[in-house]
C-alpha cells in the first residue's frame, strides 16, 4: 500500500482558519486585560485574510485533495467567500451589543471561527466523513453560541432546545449516510454516485437512507415539517447569534444539501425531488402564514426565513433529471436565492441590532413604529430590505425569486410555481406593516439612535447593496452558473 | 449449533438485559455499575468480530476511565434522579408507540433481507498473526489523515463550548495576596480618625419615634 502525502495548498483558507482559531485560544489566555477587543480584532483579521486567501485560489479547475476527501472547485470557492463575508458582516453588527451586555467573551469569537471551519469543511467535502464531521462543527459552535447568555432563562432554553432537536437531526442523517454506505459501499461522493449510476447498489436500501438524508438536510434548513426549532432559537438567542444563525450556516446548509443530493446522488433525482417538493411547499406556506400574526420581530424573520429556504428549494429541486444546462440554471437559481437571502437576513437583524442598545432590546415589531422620524436614512434602508425579502421589483429578492420560479416552471411544476407566488403574495402584507408603521405611525419613543459608526456604516452598505444588486443581478447569477458549471455536479 | 454462535448470543443476552438495567434501575450507582457490565459483554462481542483493538479501547477508555469518573459524579454530587425520572411513565405509553411504529416501518421495508449473508458475505478470515491495531493506525494516520484531525476539533470545541457555558470565577472568595499581605507596614493597619462627640437623646424622643413605627 501507497501513501501519497496530500497536496495541502488546496486547503490553504482552511487551515489558515484552524491555525488562527488555536491562536485566538492562546493568545487570550495570556493576554487577559486585553482579551476582549484582541479576540474580536484577530477574528476580523483571519476572516479578512481567508477571504484573500480563498480569492486569489480561486480557480475554475476541479482539484481531488486528501485522498478525496477534499474538492476545490469553484462553487467551494464562492460559497467560502459569500460565508466569509456574511460572518465579518455578522461579527461586526454584533459587537456593540455583546459589548453593552458583557457578552463579548473571547469565547465567542473562538466560537465564531470554529463554526466558520466547519463551514468551509462542509463547503468543500467530497466524502461522507468529512461533510458529517464539518456538520457537527458548525452545529456544536451554534449550540452554544445560542445559550451564549447563559443567565438568562430565554437563551439557555433556546440552546437546550437547539441542542436536543439538532442531535436527533444529526442522528437521522448519519443513519441515512450509514444507509448510503451499505448500499454503495462508497463514501467518497462520485463513487456513491457511480455505484447508485451502475446499478450495483440496492435500490429499496438506498430510498430508505434517502428519506433520512433529506430529513437531516431539511432540519439544518429549517423548514417545513422540520422546522419546530427556528422561531424558539431565533427568539430565544441573543440578537448577534441569530444574525449568524440565519445567515452564513444556511449556506453551509445549501452547500450539504447540492453535495449530498447533486452530487452523490444524482441517480436517485426523482424521488429526493417529490420530496422536496412536499417539502418547499409545506414551508412556504406555513413560513408566510404563521409569520403574519406574529408581534416579535425576530420570530417573524424565523417565519419568512422558513418560507425563504422553501423557496431555495424550489431551485434546488427542478435541477437533475433534464438537460445538463437546465439543471445549472436551476441549481444557480437556488445558488442566488441562498446568497441574496443571506445578505437580507443580515440586513434585517442589523436593523434590530441598529434599534437595540444597552438595556434595551427592540424585539418587537411595534419598535419600529415611526422610524421615519428618527431616522429617515435607516427607515429607508429597512424599507429596502422589507421591499426585497417580499420580492418587489427592483431589488435583489425579486429577482431570486425570479430565477427559481422560472426554473420550477422549467421543469414543470405549474401548480407549486402558482402557489408559491400566492403565498409571497400573502407574504408581502407582513412586510409591508412594517414599512407601514414605519411611515406612519407615532414613533414609540424618540431616543436617538446611538448605534456604533461602524454599525450604521456596514448596515447602510449592507441596504444599498440589496438595492444596488436588484439594479444589476446579471453579475452575480453568472458568477453562480459560472461556479456550478465548473464543479463536479453534472446533470 | 457452533461454539461461536453459542458465545455471541450468551454474550448478547447479558448485554440486552444489562442495557435494560441501566434505564430500570432505581440506584444511579446500580445503573452504572450495569452500564459497566454492558459494555463488557459489548467487548467480547467486539472480540468474536475479530476488532481486538476496539475490544481493548472500549474496556480501557470506557470502563477503566469514563465510567470510574461517571460513578465518583454520582456519588460526589447530589442529583436527585427521581425528579431526573419524573414523567417517565407518563410518556412511555407515547413514546413506546411512537418508537415501536417507526420500528416495525423500517422493518417492513428492510427486514433482514438485504443486510443478510447472501447480500453481504462474510470477509476471509486473516491470519493468526494479523494486526488490527496496526492497521487501524496505518490508515488512520495517512488516508484518513484529514478527519481524524477535524474530529480533534470536534473535541476542541465540545470542551471551548463546555468551559464557556459553565466556567464560573467566584467574585465572593476572599483570596489572600501573600505579597501584599507581607508588605504591609504599621501606618497602614489602623488610621485614627477625629470624629465630633455624639450627644445621646432625649429619652422622650425615642419614645415617640418607637410609638411611630409601630403604628407602620
Amino acid at each position: 500500500m501507497n501513501f501519497a502525502a496530500p497536496d495541502f495548498f488546496p486547503a490553504a483558507a482552511e487551515i489558515f482558519v484552524a491555525v488562527m482559531a488555536l491562536a485566538v485560544m492562546l493568545s487570550t489566555t495570556f493576554a487577559r486585560n486585553i482579551a476582549r477587543s484582541l479576540a474580536y480584532a484577530l477574528a476580523q483579521f483571519t476572516l479578512l485574510v481567508t477571504a484573500f486567501i480563498t480569492i486569489f485560489t480561486l480557480d475554475t479547475v476541479v482539484i481531488n485533495d486528501f485522498g478525496g476527501m477534499f474538492v476545490h472547485d469553484l462553487l467551494g470557492g464562492i460559497l467560502k467567500l459569500v460565508v466569509c463575508f456574511a460572518m465579518m458582516i455578522a461579527l461586526l453588527y454584533g459587537r456593540a451589543y455583546l459589548a453593552e451586555r458583557r457578552l463579548d467573551r473571547p469565547e465567542y469569537y473562538l466560537l465564531a471561527l470554529l463554526m466558520m471551519l466547519g463551514m468551509m469543511v462542509m463547503i468543500t467535502a467530497n466524502h461522507l466523513l468529512p461533510l458529517y464531521i464539518g456538520l457537527e462543527m458548525m452545529s456544536l459552535s451554534l449550540y452554544a453560541l445560542a445559550a451564549f447568555d447563559r443567565d438568562n432563562a430565554c437563551s439557555t432554553e433556546a440552546g437546550m432546545k437547539y441542542f436536543v432537536l439538532g442531535a436527533l437531526a444529526s442522528g437521522l442523517l448519519l443513519y441515512g449516510m450509514s444507509m448510503v454506505y451499505g448500499a454503495t459501499g462508497a463514501l467518497e461522493l462520485p463513487a456513491v454516485a457511480q455505484a447508485v449510476a451502475g446499478q450495483t447498489a440496492n435500490k429499496t436500501v438506498l430510498l430508505f437512507g434517502l428519506v433520512f438524508l433529506v430529513a437531516g438536510i431539511s432540519f439544518k434548513l429549517g423548514v417545513a415539517p422540520f422546522h419546530m426549532w427556528v422561531p424558539d432559537v431565533y427568539q430565544g438567542a441573543p440578537t448577534p447569534v441569530t444574525l449568524i444563525l440565519s445567515s452564513a450556516p444556511k449556506l453551509a446548509a445549501f452547500a450539504l444539501a447540492l453535495r449530498l443530493l447533486a452530487v452523490a446522488l444524482p441517480g436517485l433525482a426523482g424521488h429526493w425531488q417529490t420530496m422536496l417538493m412536499l417539502v418547499a411547499a409545506a414551508s412556504i406556506v406555513l413560513g408566510n402564514l404563521a409569520a403574519l400574526v406574529q408581534h416579535n420581530i425576530k420570530r417573524m424573520l424565523a417565519y419568512s426565513g422558513i418560507s425563504h429556504m422553501g423557496f431555495m428549494l424550489l431551485g434546488l429541486l427542478s435541477g437533475g433529471g433534464g438537460t445538463a444546462d437546465s439543471t445549472i440554471v436551476a441549481y444557480s437559481g437556488a445558488m442566488f436565492y441562498a446568497i441574496a437571502y443571506a445578505l437580507m437576513t443580515l440586513a434585517a437583524f442589523g436593523m434590530v441590532m441598529l434599534l437595540s442598545r444597552a438595556g434595551f432590546d427592540a424585539g418587537e415589531i411595534e419598535d419600529f413604529k415611526g422610524l421615519n422620524r428618527r431616522s429617515p436614512w435607516f427607515a429607508v434602508l429597512m424599507l429596502f430590505v422589507m421591499f426585497s425579502m417580499a420580492g418587489i421589483p427592483f431589488f435583489i429578492g425579486f429577482f431570486a425569486k425570479f430565477a427559481v420560479l422560472e426554473a420550477v416552471i422549467a421543469a414543470g411544476h405549474l401548480w407549486l410555481a402558482a402557489l408559491a407566488v400566492v403565498m409571497s403574495l400573502i407574504g408581502a402584507f407582513y412586510y409591508l406593516r412594517i414599512v407601514k408603521l414605519m411611515y406612519f405611525d407615532e414613533p414609540l419613543d424618540n431616543a436617538p439612535i446611538s448605534a456604533s459608526p461602524e454599525l450604521q456604516l456596514m448596515l447602510s452598505v449592507n441596504g444599498v447593496a440589496i438595492a444596488a444588486l436588484g439594479l444589476m443581478p446579471g453579475t452575480l447569477l453568472s458568477l453562480c452558473r459560472t461556479a456550478l458549471a465548473a464543479s463536479s455536479i453534472t446533470g | 449449533m457452533e461454539f461461536k454462535t453459542c458465545v455471541f448470543y450468551f454474550l448478547s443476552t447479558i448485554l440486552v438485559l444489562a442495557a435494560l438495567r441501566v434505564v430500570t434501575a432505581r440506584n444511579p450507582v446500580h445503573a452504572a455499575l450495569y452500564l459497566v457490565l454492558a459494555f463488557f459483554n459489548a467487548g467480547g462481542i467486539w472480540l468474536l468480530l475479530s476488532a481486538e483493538f476496539l475490544a481493548v479501547v472500549l474496556v480501557m477508555v470506557y470502563i477503566g476511565a469514563v465510567m470510574v469518573l461517571f460513578l465518583f459524579v454520582v456519588m460526589m454530587l447530589d442529583i436527585d434522579f427521581k425528579k431526573l425520572r419524573e414523567g417517565f411513565w407518563r410518556y412511555l405509553p407515547m413514546g413506546a408507540t411512537v418508537g415501536g411504529l417507526l420500528a416495525v416501518e423500517m422493518a417492513l421495508v428492510l427486514g433482514g433481507r438485504y443486510f443478510g449473508l447472501d447480500a453481504m458475505p462474510e470477509p476471509a478470515a486473516k491470519a493468526a498473526d494479523y494486526s488490527n491495531t496496526q492497521e487501524l493506525g496505518r490508515v488512520l494516520y495517512t488516508e484518513y489523515a484529514y478527519p481524524f484531525e477535524l474530529a480533534a476539533f470536534v473535541l476542541l470545541i465540545a470542551m471551548v463550548a463546555a468551559v464557556s457555558l459553565t466556567l464560573r470565577r467566584r467574585r465572593a472568595s476572599k483570596y489572600i495576596a501573600p505579597e501584599v499581605q507581607v508588605a504591609a507596614r504599621h501606618e497602614e493597619r489602623m488610621t485614627l480618625v477625629k470624629m465630633a462627640a455624639e450627644k445621646k437623646k432625649p429619652a422622650g424622643d425615642e419614645a415617640a419615634e418607637a410609638g411611630a413605627g409601630g403604628g407602620r
